[in-house]
């Protein structure tokens, strides 16, 4: 018996496996199964379904999550198609790579907090961005760069950024420098190299980096509230499940909105697994297997 | 070694584009920071390019009006718990998973991805909930388990593609020339693992210090890292000074900035990322 | 079926190229006429790959010119070359098919649909892959991957065809079969070929003529037979299969003829170098040096080693002065004989100057 199943890959090692799982299982599925369940008993509405009829119900929660899209996507498509000039200037070797790759990925020690007084320092009405335009005769009044959209999405480009980036150059350092030298000898000029060599066999990859950014910008919380206007134009759904939680003291429509909101976000992740699939997904090295 | 001969001509307009935004986005950076940090060491600043004067007291003022010496210790004790249980039940697990395949390793696997891809929130406030009930809710151990959920994951997802990529038949060798299953994971494994678990180690810590969300719905007052009394000092209504509250922030930053410096020291960021891409 | 060359001559003159203080190739002066097959042979590091790269514009050189027809290269990019590029790992585009992959260099040069059409159905006829165009890269072996990259390159009718080792990676008996298969295709397009090898049999098999490369210069230029038969140095001659350097002294010269003298050993033999005095290197083929054969010069050794060759045996043993040496026998020697190895005067080099 023990050998068939040596012959399957189970043995004692997989003890070792034990304290994960049971670990995963106990912290992670059970409070999520226990949220789930949570949120088909509401405490003000009626039915099962009572709380997720609420949610769609009032505009007020439901159009959260068009805004906290509206903020995810532009943010992360930004940071993906940013990352890509800059990444592929950067996949050779040069004195200083790692420094400015160091420097490029700098604001992740920043935190939201900084960040968000930065902003408001910085491009606040008196901020020296603004005083700078009034001296200038440019504008006549401040200009509102902060505390409403373009703040909270601002910062998630400064926190986005550097991880998109660190993403695209990895891809990029695993496509075979040999695949443009080959075009080249076939007489292609260095645009026909990057789009018909270099980018379609990165595009797989620029998919994955377009979720995990993705990803990092839909749980966007603390810079809503900071550099934003939570109550109106940023009012992402973190905010009302926090307000759920926390301010109205009702855990299970708490619950259904945090489940709500992953399900939103699992469902653009499918969608463009779903596409990257469709794209060539092999090896980009050049042969020789 | 080589690279493709190129004309003498000048740069593409594009290439200039790419330059510019690296230059406009640490040029960006640097204000940012620059604000924050001038602010916290003004006297007042109210209507003019630059504070009136200059000072520190701001910082011993935010110090101790937070009582941040038992709020970094605080941050440390969660950090370095949740850095040395994720890794003690992360590494075996990556070591399981690398040298096994198995029926169902597949799904394991993914159980293992999915609290990487959920928001925090979906399952933090289950899981703030959860603590309660069970009377963990507000204290240490509650922020502990709660920081662990994405550790103990991202930690198998770095160390698993790290370990298939030790050859299997070292650990043969080692047992044919007479070495115990202890005496191999010290001796011979160890030492191979050290530089991975350096590395996922030291974004464990980084993530930790500076993953907000799951502290902030599980903390109560005393359990409370940097990052969560430096949102509600931001936040909260009262008469605080933003200059000590910038103050606090720059620690903070000082904070992060170590660890950063650090983790790529000892890691080549790219790399790091290139273990993460294979395994997608 | 021979074409006539696309290629008049192609002149590399004083081509060179260091890597800061490291010289990795030191002024080539080669002068290649079409339709012909020159491999470029060496060890790894030894400035051949460096060579083609230069040729194909994939590093500009630090010296001297390359000229095509007459016309220098300075300056003109790969893409504007023309040259057809076989690379070590093939290099195929792993997202397209084996068809795009060879119509690729027709599409830059924006033919249109039917013609390109219709050479990827010729150049996939030519290496017999005819049933493999809608396969992707991944799917074929490594003969079949490295025949599309040949195609690819050929494909675009190129005045030069530049193969860096295609087939280090192959099996032996693979290798054989495609050797054939490029000589076939330079024969009968009428192609000029740059061959870089390290293999000393596939370049001899191959070749019309060869450049022996070492750390960046090149040792000699010649037909086969003539490297084979009058290695111009020692380096060149150890390359070739010449074993049994003994360091002896230049008694007398006669023209090419020498008489050497040393370690209690007298030989005569073709000089190679100047001076008529001095200290020269022997070098003699095993296969030259055989044990009660005929020649002028005789050397005794005790055999302590003995090694079945099928046909014949090869012995080694040292000599009552300790000096090594490796000749062949008919028939099994008992190991501890004493043996007469001998070698006509015309298979025997003495080269002056340094090995």
């Amino acid at each position: 018996m023990r050998r068939r199943l040596a012959a399957h890959g189970i043995d004692r090692a997989l003890l070792l496996l034990l304290p994960a799982v049971a670990f995963v299982a106990v912290i992670f599925l059970y409070p999520f199964l226990y949220g789930l369940v949570l949120s088909f008993k509401p405490e003000r509405y009626v039915g099962a379904f009572g709380n997720y009829q609420q949610f769609f119900a009032d505009p007020f929660l439901r159009d959260t999550i068009a805004i906290t899209l509206g903020l995810a996507v532009p943010a992360a498509l930004f940071n993906v198609i940013a990352s890509v000039p800059i990444a592929y200037r950067m996949r050779g070797t040069f004195r200083g790579k790692r420094l400015l790759i160091g420097m490029l990925v700098m604001p992740v020690t920043l935190g939201t907090v900084l960040i968000a007084k930065g902003l408001l320092t910085l491009l606040g009405a008196r901020g020296w961005v603004n005083r700078a335009l009034l001296d200038l005769g440019l504008v006549e009044d401040p200009v509102r760069f902060v505390n409403n959209y373009w703040g909270v999405l601002l910062t998630l480009v400064i926190t986005g950024f550097p991880f998109a980036f660190l993403l695209t150059l990895s891809y990029l350092g695993g496509i075979d420098p040999m695949l443009e030298r080959a075009a080249a000898t076939l007489g292609a000029g260095p645009r026909q190299r990057f789009w018909r060599i270099t980018f379609p066999l990165l595009l797989p990859g620029l998919a994955i980096t377009f979720i995990l950014t993705f990803v990092l910008a839909f749980a966007v919380f603390p810079s809503a509230v900071l550099v934003g206007e939570p109550a109106g134009e940023t009012r992402v759904i973190s905010i009302v499940a926090y307000r759920a939680a926390y301010e109205q003291f009702d855990a299970s429509m708490a619950s259904a909105i945090a489940m709500i909101m992953g399900a939103v976000q699992l469902a653009v992740v499918v969608i463009v697994l779903g596409v990257r699939g469709r794209l060539y997904r092999g090896p980009s090295g050049g042969g020789k297997g | 070694m080589t690279v493709i001969a190129r004309r003498p001509v000048a740069a593409s307009p594009l290439a200039w584009l790419a330059w510019g935004f690296v230059g406009f986005f640490l040029v960006f950076m640097l204000a940012l920071v620059a604000a924050v940090l001038v602010n916290s060491l003004g006297t007042r600043w109210l209507d003019h390019w630059l504070p009136d004067g200059y000072t520190t007291h701001w910082y011993g003022d935010a110090w101790r009006e937070f009582g941040l010496t038992s709020v970094m210790l605080v941050t440390i004790e969660i950090a370095a718990a949740v850095l040395a249980l994720s890794l003690l039940i992360g590494v075996p697990a990556s070591y399981a998973l690398a040298r096994r395949s198995f029926p169902g390793r597949g799904l394991v696997m993914l159980a293992f991805l999915i609290p990487l891809l959920l928001p925090p929130v979906t399952y933090g406030i289950p899981l703030a909930t959860v603590l309660l009930r069970h009377d963990l809710g507000g204290t240490l151990t509650g922020v502990i388990l709660a920081n662990l959920v994405p550790s103990v994951p991202f930690v198998i997802l770095t160390m698993t593609p790290f370990i298939e990529q030790i050859d299997p038949r070292i650990e043969a060798a080692a047992r044919t020339l007479g070495a115990g299953t202890a005496t191999i994971f010290v001796r011979v494994l160890g030492p191979l693992l050290v530089p991975g678990m350096l590395a996922a180690g030291l974004l464990v810590l980084v993530r930790t210090v500076g993953m907000f969300e799951l502290s902030f719905f599980t903390a109560g007052p005393g359990t409370q890292p940097l990052v969560v009394v430096l949102y509600y000092a931001a936040f909260a209504p009262g008469v605080r000074a933003s200059q000590s509250i910038d103050a606090m922030a720059v620690i903070y930053m000082g904070l992060m900035l170590m660890l950063l410096v650090a983790a790529l020291s000892f890691v080549n960021p790219t790399n790091l990322v290139a273990r993460l891409r294979e395994n997608t | 079926m021979t074409a006539t060359p696309r290629l008049r001559e192609l002149v590399l003159d004083g081509l060179s190229r260091s890597f800061g203080k490291q010289i990795a190739l030191a002024a080539l002066d080669l002068r290649i006429e079409g339709g012909e097959f020159i491999a470029l042979l060496g060890p790894s590091g030894c400035g051949k790959s460096t060579a083609l790269n230069c040729i194909a514009g994939l590093i500009a050189p630090t010296g001297g010119t390359i000229f095509l027809d007459g016309r220098s290269l300075d300056g003109t990019p790969s893409e504007k070359r023309g040259f057809g590029v076989v690379f070590q790992s093939y290099a195929l585009f792993q997202h397209m098919t084996v068809r795009a992959n060879i119509a690729f260099g027709l599409r830059m040069r924006r033919l249109p649909k039917e013609r390109v059409a219709a050479r990827v159905d010729q150049a996939l006829a030519l290496v017999q892959l005819e049933g493999l165009a809608d396969r992707y890269p991944s799917q074929l072996s490594g003969g079949q991957q490295q025949r599309v990259a040949i195609a690819r390159a050929i494909v675009i009718e190129p005045p030069l065809v530049l193969m860096d080792e295609p087939l280090s990676n192959l099996d032996a008996k693979l290798r054989l079969e495609m050797r054939t298969e490029i000589r076939r295709l330079h024969r009968e397009l009428g192609l000029t070929t740059i061959y870089v090898t390290h293999d000393q049999e596939e370049a001899f098999s191959l070749a019309d003529r060869l450049v022996v490369l070492r750390e960046g210069v090149a040792q000699q230029i010649g037909a086969p037979d003539e490297i084979y038969y009058r290695p111009a140095n020692p380096y060149v001659a150890d390359f070739v299969g010449f074993r049994n350097a003994v360091a002896m002294t230049l008694e007398r010269r006669d023209g090419y003829v020498g008489l050497a003298r040393g370690h209690g050993l007298r030989a005569s033999g073709r000089v190679s170098g100047v001076g008529s005095s001095g200290p020269v290197t022997l070098a003699i083929r095993p296969d030259d040096l055989v044990v009660g054969g005929s020649g002028e010069n005789a050397f005794e050794i005790t055999v302590d080693a003995v090694e079945f060759r099928g046909r014949s045996f090869v012995v080694e043993g040292l000599t009552d002065t300790g000096q090594r040496l490796r000749g062949t026998s008919a028939a099994a020697v008992p190991i501890g004989d004493a043996v007469t190895l001998r070698a006509p005067s015309d298979r025997v080099l003495l080269f002056t100057g340094m090995a």
